[in-house]
């Protein structure tokens, strides 16, 4: 059997050892060895990271750029050509409150756009293999056609919530967790991927997420009266168009500051609502625990009252990452990257050679994981009940999306249709949406009436196969183009 | 087939994985981390029952802790924003702490009660906080078959 191969690697990790901070990676010297790298570089999601892994953010960072350049040119022209008049007419008060919101501004949008926001890494082969082997046991043997809808349901303070299982990291998604199909990625209580900020906005970065914005409507408003409070001041005692002429500046940041006032004060407003109500904005705009649901259909998650959610959405603790993007990868074997600590992990590379000869296939599929997201129709891995992977067959888009909402009682019948079309090609083409979430949605469908400026990152349809990446790009541009 | 380890040392250089359970997390109380306390079959014949469990409640204990919102959490929540979260650069958050304790609990319990009777107990913050992984070895002596009737090493422990 593979005994030696399993013993020897077990010879070199001193149980010891173990501890959460410890960051030793496994020894085999007599194994030829590339040059160590740490696990942010075999990081199976879309993310780009900076600082040797101290920083995380989504691959198209372009419109961070933007909000970056916005804040500074329109910040630093108020102190530049506002701040002098006003400090010596009104206070000089005022370029200090002015200074420090400015900085709080970028501290809480550096602290946003840099960590994880609570990425759940994927699952190691093993566990992929046990969930596999539970779910064909619950579901009997399948009949031939129809594999069986991959969801769970869970009562959670008397709702019935269902979990849904990722086919992209191959784990039954925890409530309110969704996939990030822009960092192919499953985050935790996920929000929506903000291109302003550049990452996602999930459990880990969210409340840095409100005080960025909610710091940001104040710095604008400020900004915008000041300016405002300047001209007119500066007007009186020398005319409109010669204080024009002497600050133009002005007129910028008048101009900067009227159109980000409406989209970011509405915003600001919209996630205070959804921090008292413990919402995402991805539960908000599918509706998931409004009453039109339903009588009896009510938010499980929330404390009860305002005060509570709040203080819990701002102030609860704060949990830790769960991948360890510092940390050393240590086996030679391909597999999903384990998410330690520094742990030295004594079973992983006996997983490997364990289940190498119980399911060969899953060997595999780490490598092919990461383009799953980019070509999506190609046909199966052929591992064990993978036939939920969207097909190659005709494809045919979408045609119309309004149906955010009914997403959660559709999705097992529509899991079983898709399926099922595999083996007959039905020309079901609106039938196509297996993993809703595993979709960039187009813009356009927002249906709530939040400001315009943010892209959600929500159940979309699953854009078959030939089409998809073209149809990935353009649909980012739009997502991009949209919020400007 | 009795499968005795008398110490973790022994488990590494006798042993081989026979195969791993997985206990899943457990959504009913919402999103905090909890873990499933059913007894896996598989580990009938190797531990007793209420050993398991008391294992696994405790680790429940420990998550609720780290998660628990609280006084304390509020003002460290507070302090650390009106620091601009630097305090954190000198001190760990509470959730870390616990997490500490509960890697030094896990390690005992395998010293202590896992390993002599050849299972190991996975850390689930190196899984993702999805799974408490328990691999099963089995005896290098023994054929290896999985352990049949194994009378359980229950004494050894003693």
């Amino acid at each position: 059997m593979l005994h030696l191969r399993v013993a020897e690697p077990m010879r070199e990790c001193e149980y010891s050892q173990i501890s959460t901070r410890s960051s030793t990676p496994m020894e085999t010297p007599y194994k030829k060895r590339t040059p160590k790298r740490r696990k942010w570089q075999a990081f199976p999601g879309r993310n780009k990271f900076f600082c040797n892994g101290r920083i995380m953010m989504a691959r198209q960072t372009g419109v961070f750029y933007l909000t970056l350049v916005l804040i500074l040119v329109t910040s630093g022209l108020f102190f530049a050509f506002d701040c002098p008049f006003l400090s010596m007419q009104i206070t000089p008060a005022i370029p200090v409150i002015g200074g420090v919101l400015f900085v709080f501004v970028l501290g809480t949008l550096f602290r946003t756009s840099f960590s994880d926001p609570g990425v759940l890494p994927r699952a190691t082969p093993d566990e992929a293999a046990d969930l596999e082997r539970q779910i064909d046991v619950a579901n009997g043997s399948s009949s031939g056609y129809r594999p069986p809808p991959r969801t769970r349901e869970v009562v959670i303070n008397g709702q019935t919530v269902k979990l849904k299982y990722c086919f992209t990291c191959k784990i039954f998604r925890p409530p309110r967790a969704s996939h990030c199909s822009l960092c192919d990625n499953c985050v935790e209580r996920f929000d929506h991927h903000c291109p302003w900020v550049g990452n996602c906005v999930g459990k880990r970065n969210y409340r840095f997420f409100y005080m960025f914005i909610l710091s940001l409507s104040f710095l604008t408003i400020f900004i915008f009266a000041f300016v405002i409070t300047h001209v007119i001041l500066r007007s009186h005692r020398y005319g409109f168009l010669n204080t024009l002429k002497d600050s133009p500046a002005s007129v910028l940041e008048v101009v900067v500051c009227f159109f980000s006032v409406w989209s970011i004060v509405g915003l600001s407003g919209f996630h205070t609502y959804l921090i008292s109500s413990n919402q995402t904005t991805n539960e908000d705009i599918k509706g998931s625990w409004s009453s039109k649901r339903g009588k009896g259909n009510y938010n499980p998650y929330s404390h009860g009252n305002v005060f509570t959610n709040c203080c819990a959405a701002l102030c609860g603790p704060l949990p830790p990452s769960l991948i360890d993007r510092r940390g050393f990868v240590q086996s030679d074997t391909p597999q999903p990257i384990p998410p330690t600590n520094g742990i030295t992990m004594y079973g992983s590379t006996q997983s490997q050679s364990h289940m190498a000869a119980a399911t060969p296939l899953l060997q595999s599929e780490p490598v092919i994981l990461t383009d799953e997201a980019f070509l999506p129709g190609r046909t199966s891995l052929g591992g064990p009940c993978s036939g939920a992977l969207p097909l190659g067959g005709h494809p045919t888009p979408p045609t119309s999306t309004p149906n955010l909402s009914c997403d959660n009682d559709m999705l097992p019948l529509r899991n079983e249709q898709s399926d099922g079309l595999r083996h007959h090609h039905t020309d079901g083409g609106h039938h196509h949406f297996l993993t809703p979430e595993e979709a960039p949605s187009p813009p356009g469908m927002l249906p709530c009436g939040s400001p315009l400026g943010h892209s959600h990152t929500i159940q979309g349809f699953y854009n078959p196969a030939s089409q998809d990446s073209l149809h990935e790009d353009s649909v980012r541009g739009l997502v991009k183009l949209s919020s400007v | 087939m009795a499968t005795e380890f008398h110490n973790l040392q022994e488990l590494r250089h006798s042993a081989s994985l026979a195969n791993k359970v997985f206990l899943q997390r457990d959504y009913s109380d919402g999103t905090t981390c909890r873990f499933q306390t059913k007894f896996p079959s598989e580990l009938e014949s190797r531990i007793e029952r209420p050993l398991f469990e008391d294992t696994v409640k405790r680790l429940n204990i420990y998550y609720a802790e780290a998660e628990k919102m609280g006084g304390q959490s509020y003002l460290e929540g507070c302090l650390a924003c009106a620091t601009a979260y630097l305090i954190f650069l000198c001190m760990e958050t509470r959730y870390e702490k616990v997490l500490k304790k509960i890697g030094r609990y896990i390690q005992e319990q395998n010293e202590k009660i896992y390993a002599p009777r050849g299972l190991l107990i996975t850390d689930p913050i190196e899984r993702g906080m999805r799974v408490i992984e328990i691999s099963i070895y089995e005896d290098r002596g023994s054929s290896g078959s999985c352990s049949g009737s194994s009378s359980t090493s229950g004494s050894s422990a003693r």
